[in-house]
């Protein structure tokens, strides 16, 4: 009997840390979104040059890697966050740039903006209805990202159309495993530090959204 | 968007050191993800193919 009066509240503040950490990471990942989408439109705006969203994304990694795994459990963490997807979306800018001056441009990046936000609420919707543990997935797509990084190293230097279009595609695809993944480990107790989930949730989107980007301009007439 | 050579080195040296980073969390992934089980794959299989159906649609409307 002591056991089941043990188990019962264990089990329910589990529940609760569960949906807490869930809460926190989606109403964190809604203000960075804005966040990265106030710091893209002031880029726009700005329009600088070509290497920044190189020189961004290096800052933004560095954040990540050195800084975030050091501040995560502190408020400082939230700091880091928005640095990081402040930068990532400051250095979307002169991308979008280039979109907004082909003759269809606006229409492809609000296309793809909308067909990410239907790809992350579909698929975090299905996670969270079905409270399947995709953690079997890690390995895989782990591999997948090493793959994928060779692949755009590589194509760095060959420039060869087909090899981008290859990598936007498989990039989408292991963006979505990522989300199931992700939101697989938050609702089954594996991720208990929504600064840490919001980071991994927000670079799905963010790499969905430019991969579907590239997509979209190479099918839809633009080269860049 | 031509990218000048200095810009190019630098971005395959920054993929490099992602490189750098993802090797040891890949491997340590690798030995401790658990085993898929009975339907695991078509649980992801199928959202996927629904990804990959709906992108197309995206295509065919720009």
């Amino acid at each position: 009997m002591q056991a089941n009066y043990q188990t019962l509240p264990q089990t329910g503040e589990l529940a609760q840390v569960r949906n807490k950490v869930l809460k926190n990471t989606y109403a964190l990942l809604a203000m960075t979104l804005l966040f990265s989408a106030l710091t893209a439109g002031i880029s726009i705006v700005m329009n600088p040059p070509h290497f920044t969203g190189l020189v961004t994304s290096i800052l933004a990694l560095l954040l990540l890697w050195f800084v975030l795994p050091r501040t995560a459990n502190s408020a400082m963490g939230l700091a880091v966050v928005f640095g990081v997807t402040g930068l990532l979306g400051f250095g979307l800018g002169p991308l979008l740039n280039a979109y907004l001056n082909t003759a269809n441009g606006s229409q492809i990046i609000m296309t793809a903006l909308g067909g990410t936000g239907i790809i992350f609420l579909a698929l975090s919707a299905y996670a969270l209805m079905t409270k399947r543990d995709f953690s079997f997935m890690g390995g895989m797509l782990m591999v997948g990202m090493i793959v994928v990084v060779i692949a755009a190293i590589a194509n760095i230097f060959l420039a060869m159309p087909a090899l981008s279009l290859t990598i936007s595609s498989v990039v989408i695809l292991l963006m979505s495993g990522f989300i199931l993944y992700d939101t697989g480990r938050i609702v089954n107790g594996g991720e208990t530090n929504y600064i840490l989930a919001t980071v991994s949730l927000y670079l799905s989107i963010y790499n969905i959204f430019v991969s579907l980007l590239q997509l979209l301009g190479i099918f839809g007439g633009s080269d860049d | 968007m031509e990218m000048s050579l200095w810009m190019k080195i630098a971005w395959a040296l920054a993929l490099g050191a992602m490189l750098v980073f993802l090797l040891p969390r890949a491997r340590h992934m690798l030995k401790n993800s658990p085993k898929a089980g009975t339907g695991d794959w078509q649980a992801v299989l199928i959202p996927l193919v629904l990804v990959i159906l709906f992108v197309l649609l995206l295509i065919m409307a720009v």
